[in-house]
């Protein structure tokens, strides 16, 4: 029974890494080593080769990966940023206060937010499209923020309504007897109370807005180009493995060191109060 | 406080995320909704008015409804699969077992990794000669299988891909719920004499009905858009094996530009996606909460 347990996490691990190791084995190799079918072992099974790397800064077959990696980290954080504000005083309102308008009511407009999600990424390229162009903003980091807000904003409302559902009310009714204002009482006593929902939320944010492919692909293509479109494009009949490998890795290298920071907070169980 | 300014605070932390969210999406919507009625294409672009025309060509498409029928296929099983598995995970890396903080980050990684930048990583992984696939299931003698170039093989392969990709987002939801859950009930059930298994069905898995309801939703409704890995992995082929919907809008919309028509395909997609996520969660409420509460 106890081997059993160990046995199946091995094998999933297995599974897990599989993709990654096959990548970074991969990322080593040369157009010969590729083509002489599947190795594994450096030096044992093929001569490992620094070409893949080079090609990520300039070198020939590859992307050059600086720009991508510029325009990527640009969009998401300020999308992110941009989402976490928003999101962040939404939810707050809609938390704490009652909001009526006609028929409309809170857990409505909680809904409203939420169900942003369903609407299929291929639905909204169409009118992104032509709405950006007719802004003028198509082919830009500002056009893609925009976009990216629609996506990020409902998960960030989301996390922190049940986020604020869950900090007691007294403290911020304490802070406005006191004087506060409901803006200064949400600044100063629920706000530096409520990092771990925001943390939560930023990391969702950011998985979300840096692993989008769609709207970049439609909706940019020289000015500003995202990693993920940047990899793809590699992506052909006569794909160099090696470049693709080693832009690939370095790709997504950023948010896997976010799983250790998910993890630290599940172990805490402060994930659990956020996510429910 | 004065009432007036106390309704100027309410509005100011919902106005601006709330118009902006509107902004962004209903307008776009609704004008989709206009090009619907249009016959706009590549080769009369603009706003004329074409009436209920493109419906009925939807209504009569065989494709978009096979497409339909596939996607919903591919969704439920990927997403089925993903909860067993992702279930199974966090019980095995909940309590005791060594080295439980490095099998959970682990675990976590893939949902952490771009959906297309994998995809093409296993496009390659996949490939008959040079992949790995083939190779290393020749080791236990298996194989060697068309992965992405026979029609059933290929829908696994897609199938295959989200579930590498998306169980970690179950296995986080079901693995934070159970470190949540409180101890009496299992100190109950031990007390009772119940070994892991009644353990599991009378007590844990109960009390994680809320968290498993909510994660399969999360992740029907995700899936419910799967085109990314198709576009990569398949370009929806062998011939249409493995097109789904949201892929086929693409072809129709974005590649030969009839974009009247799309937008079409685009609205009844999408309403039948709301009235079908709509029934499976009221269904899904039904089958954990059972007659249990009610």
């Amino acid at each position: 029974m106890k081997s059993l347990k160990y046995i199946l996490v091995v094998l999933w691990g297995a599974f897990v890494v599989t993709p990654l190791l096959w990548a970074l084995t991969t990322s080593f190799k040369t157009a010969n080593a590729v083509t002489g079918g599947p190795t594994y072992i450096p030096y044992l099974q093929y001569e490992p080769s620094l070409a893949g790397w080079r090609s990520l800064f300039g070198g020939a077959g590859g992307i050059d990966i600086a720009k991508p990696y510029i325009d990527s980290l640009v969009v998401t954080l300020s999308a992110t940023a941009i989402s976490l504000v928003l999101g962040t005083l939404a939810a707050y309102g809609l938390s704490r206060f009652t909001y009526k308008a006609g028929f409309v009511k809170n857990a409505d407009l909680v809904f409203f937010f939420i169900s942003q999600r369903i609407m299929p990424p291929i639905v909204l390229s169409i009118p992104f499209f032509l709405l950006l162009q007719f802004l003028n903003l198509l082919d830009t980091k500002i056009g893609l923020v925009l976009v990216y807000i629609a996506l990020l904003l409902p998960i960030a409302v989301w996390i922190m309504v049940d986020f604020f559902d869950g900090v007691p009310r007294a403290i911020d009714e304490m802070a406005m007897l006191d004087g506060c204002s409901p803006f200064e009482a949400f600044r100063r006593v629920v706000l530096p109370n409520s990092l771990p929902g925001i943390l939560v939320a930023g990391m969702f944010c950011l998985i979300f807005g840096w692993n989008d492919f769609f709207f970049a692909f439609t909706l940019t293509f020289t000015d500003t180009q995202l990693l993920p479109v940047a990899v793809v494009a590699l992506n052909s009949s006569v794909t160099p493995w090696w470049s693709l490998s080693a832009s690939a890795l370095v790709s997504v290298a950023p948010l896997i060191l976010i799983a250790f920071f998910v993890e630290r907070l599940l172990s805490r169980g402060t994930l659990a109060g956020a996510i429910r | 406080m004065q009432q007036r300014e106390f309704r100027l605070y309410k509005l100011a932390f919902l106005l601006p995320g709330l118009l902006i969210l509107l902004a962004i999406i209903l307008f776009p919507l609704l004008f989709t909704i206009r090009v619907s009625l249009s016959g706009w294409d590549a080769i009369v672009p603009g706003l004329d008015w074409a009436g209920v025309r493109n419906y009925a060509g939807v209504f009569a498409d065989a494709r978009f409804w096979q497409s339909l029928g596939r996607l919903s296929l591919m969704a439920v099983g990927t997403v089925l699969i993903q909860y067993v598995l992702g279930f199974a995970l966090a019980l095995l890396v909940w309590r005791d077992i060594r080295f439980r903080r490095l099998w959970r980050v682990l675990f976590l990684i893939p949902m952490m990794t771009t959906p297309v930048i994998m995809s093409v990583i296993w496009r390659t992984i996949f490939h008959e000669s040079l992949g790995p696939a083939n190779d290393l299931l020749g080791f236990i003698g298996l194989g060697p299988y068309p992965w992405l170039t026979s029609a059933g093989w290929a829908v696994a392969s897609v199938m295959l891909v989200e579930i590498w990709q998306w169980t970690p987002f179950m296995f986080l939801l079901l693995l934070a719920g159970l470190i949540s859950l409180p101890r009496e009930p299992f100190l109950a059930a031990a007390i009772d004499g119940a070994g892991p298994i009644r353990t599991f069905f009378n007590v844990t898995f109960p009390l994680l009905a809320p968290v498993s309801i909510g994660a399969i939703i999360i992740r029907l409704i995700e899936a419910s858009k799967l085109m990314e890995t198709v576009y990569v992995l398949t370009s929806g082929g062998p011939g249409t094996a493995t097109e789904t919907t949201g892929y086929y809008i693409y072809i129709r919309g974005l590649r030969d530009f009839q974009i009247g028509y799309a937008a079409a395909l685009s609205i009844t997609y999408l309403v039948i996606m709301i009235v079908l996520l709509t029934i499976v969660a009221k269904l899904l409420v039904r089958v954990f909460v059972g007659g249990k509460t009610a």
